[in-house]
């Protein structure tokens, strides 16, 4: 029986990287009227007013008031895009706890019948400090989005771009915009335009059907990846093509596969005598990190995913190590082992050289992933009948825990590392597994703004791909 | 197949009546004479009901209980009394252990159990192991009752 064919759903085109490039973007100059109008549009804006543009550090106790007015414009097959694009973009910034949308009801200025340049008193009557615009339009068989950001206390504009793609793509469109908000009013890159990997939960939980799936990150276009022959688990973005590696038990036989999201091919990734599992791509592409099972334990391996050949990093003699995860500059890789008595988390060289044990509080540490700016690492936490989600320093130091509950488990860290995803669920409450049930959750890395994220069914294993992915 | 599914059901129904400590599904034998509608000899309802097909562990732990030792020893004798079945190892665990971690944790007891047989005397070519970690729970709640019986590695005629 071939695999392809049993295991996976065809998905062509689910591979996007190259949309980007499709989309042609092009910078808008000042509109015409604003370029003609009197001082108040001027580009250097008004001396000494204060800017939208602010600390990112300092956000949280201070979201920027934003005004999203629906875009004009739409479309024959969606006469409403623009506000149907509009409210994307409101609920990307609204849901990542930096920015305040205003009440559209509040807006002095309708967009209908806005013009190019902004009425600024009307904005800054309701307390707007940035302003987007934004127009529809059809371009043969594309659309044409306009979309400007507009500092409103000094009086300008400070973004203004065009994209021509196919309109099966205005959701990422608007990702893209509420993204380009996010860095030009914070300083940083968002993490909107990107997806979620997961695994789907249905039925009964002794006779659990699992399947791969994927989704935006606000749990848009849902798609399942498998068909649920085989269990499945801990799938995780590569960082620079549209491939995954997850753990399959095709054909019984356990082990760690790459997918193609272009092509829905997969292949077993290495010859291994032992279950192979828990893998993660290096930051540069070029490896997976993996555990093979051998005698009671489990070691860490690392993987050349062009040609192949494996490298034993740990031989912890019986003892399991596993769930490894490089830093961002791929020069450590944190685990955990239970070589110490318990599960503890360990950084070692990405050579297997100094192993160093980093989590000392109550309890036993699992799961460490490093956070994209390199600077935390976050990890389950499993105390009796509490588990957490907690960060750290890669030193040990400034633990906090930023979500609790019956079982949290498996954190992953958006783009930017401003974000953190994990799964949660809530216990059976009778013998035949009623009111059991496993959701997705996300939270700010300074434990505000929990979420649960929108999924057709139960959900576990989280993995956010990187950015534009 | 059929026979599998009753074998696991039987099991299932025994365990959920114990209260405490789950122990081995050992069916009274009899004197030994197989009635005419008892378990094709060999077979995996035969494994279930007269031998008993799994064995069980403490939290976190992948060591032999007496208890264990003694149910797998019991499987040694069914097994060289049938040469010719080829069983299955499944390690399993209980959901108070990450995912990773459990299937590690998983082949851990499978390879436990499988050794035991090894060492009295059944090939080791006749026995195949895997873990499903804490995806394949045998109990669907969510206490210590059901995390008992969740802890485990299960025997299954090939």
């Amino acid at each position: 029986m071939s695999i392809i064919g049993s295991e996976f759903l065809p998905p062509p085109g689910l591979g996007r990287r190259g949309l980007i490039g499709a989309a042609a973007a092009s910078t808008l100059v000042l509109p015409a009227a604003a370029q003609q109008a009197p001082a108040p549009a001027a580009p250097a804006g008004k001396p000494g007013a204060a800017s939208a543009v602010i600390d990112v550090n300092r956000a949280r106790a201070a979201p920027i008031p934003i005004a999203i007015p629906s875009f004009t414009g739409g479309t024959a097959s969606n006469p409403n895009l623009g506000r149907d694009m509009a409210a994307v973009v409101t609920a990307d910034l609204a849901n990542c706890g930096l920015f305040k949308p205003l009440d559209p009801a509040s807006f002095i200025q309708a967009a209908a019948t806005m013009g190019d340049v902004p009425k600024w008193a009307d904005w800054k009557a309701i307390g707007a400090q940035a302003l987007v615009t934004g127009r529809v339009q059809t371009s043969g068989s594309q659309v044409r989005v306009e979309f400007r950001l507009w500092d409103v206390l000094p009086e300008q504009q400070i973004q203004g771009t065009a994209y021509t793609t196919g309109e099966a793509n205005w959701r990422r469109i608007s990702h893209i915009i509420a993204d380009v908000i996010y860095a030009r009013l914070l300083g940083e890159k968002g993490y909107f335009d990107s997806r979620v990997i997961y695994i789907s939960g249905t039925g009964p939980r002794n006779r659990r059907v699992k399947r791969l799936a994927i989704m935006d990150q606000d749990g848009a276009n849902n798609r399942f990846l498998s068909d649920g022959s085989w269990l499945v688990l801990t799938p995780r973005f590569h960082p620079t093509r549209d491939e995954i590696a997850f753990m399959s038990y095709a054909n019984n036989r356990p082990r760690v596969y790459i997918f193609d999201l272009g092509s829905g091919r997969q292949r077993m990734l290495g010859e291994w005598r032992g279950m192979t599992f828990a893998p993660r791509f290096s930051p540069d592409g070029s490896k997976v990190i993996l555990s093979e099972t051998r005698g009671s334990g489990s070691n860490i391996y690392v993987v050349d995913l062009d040609g192949g050949r494996e490298t034993q990093l740990t031989n912890p003699g019986g003892a399991i190590d596993t769930s490894p995860c490089y830093s961002p500059d791929g020069s450590q890789i944190v685990f955990n082992s239970d070589r110490g008595g318990d599960q503890q988390l360990y950084i070692m060289n990405a050579d297997g050289s100094n192993v160093r044990r980093i989590s000392f509080g109550a309890g036993r540490y699992a799961t460490p992933v490093w956070s994209p700016r390199g600077d935390l690492i976050a990890y389950t936490r499993l105390g009796g009948d509490t588990w957490s989600i907690g960060v750290m320093h890669p030193d040990g130091s400034g633990e906090r825990i930023l979500s609790q509950g019956f079982a949290v488990e498996g954190p992953t860290f958006c783009p930017n590392g401003r974000v953190i995803m994990f799964w949660r669920e809530t216990p059976a409450r009778d013998s035949r597994g009623n009111g059991y049930s496993a959701r997705l959750v996300s939270v700010d890395i300074t434990g505000f703004g929990e979420r649960v994220a929108t999924t057709p069914t139960d959900a576990t294993d989280p993995a956010w791909s990187p950015l534009g992915a | 197949m059929n026979i599998k599914i009753l074998g696991a059901f039987a099991a299932v129904a025994l365990l959920a009546a114990c209260n405490q400590t789950p122990t081995p599904t050992t069916a009274s034998t009899g004197s030994g004479a197989v009635a005419p509608s008892g378990p094709v000899p060999g077979s995996e309802q035969d494994l279930v009901q007269n031998v008993g097909d799994r064995v069980f562990y403490a939290f976190d732990k992948s060591n032999l209980s007496d208890e264990a030792k003694a149910t797998l020893t019991r499987q040694a004798e069914w097994l060289k009394k049938y040469p010719q079945v080829q069983v299955q190892l499944a390690g399993n665990c209980d959901d108070r252990g990450t995912e990773e971690y459990n299937l590690a944790l998983g082949q851990r007891r499978a390879n436990a159990a499988r050794d035991f047989l090894v060492a009295q005397g059944i090939a080791a070519s006749r026995i195949t192991t895997i873990s499903y970690g804490k995806d394949r729970p045998t109990a669907m709640g969510d206490n210590e009752q059901a995390w008992a019986q969740n802890r485990n590695a299960i025997t299954a005629v090939k």
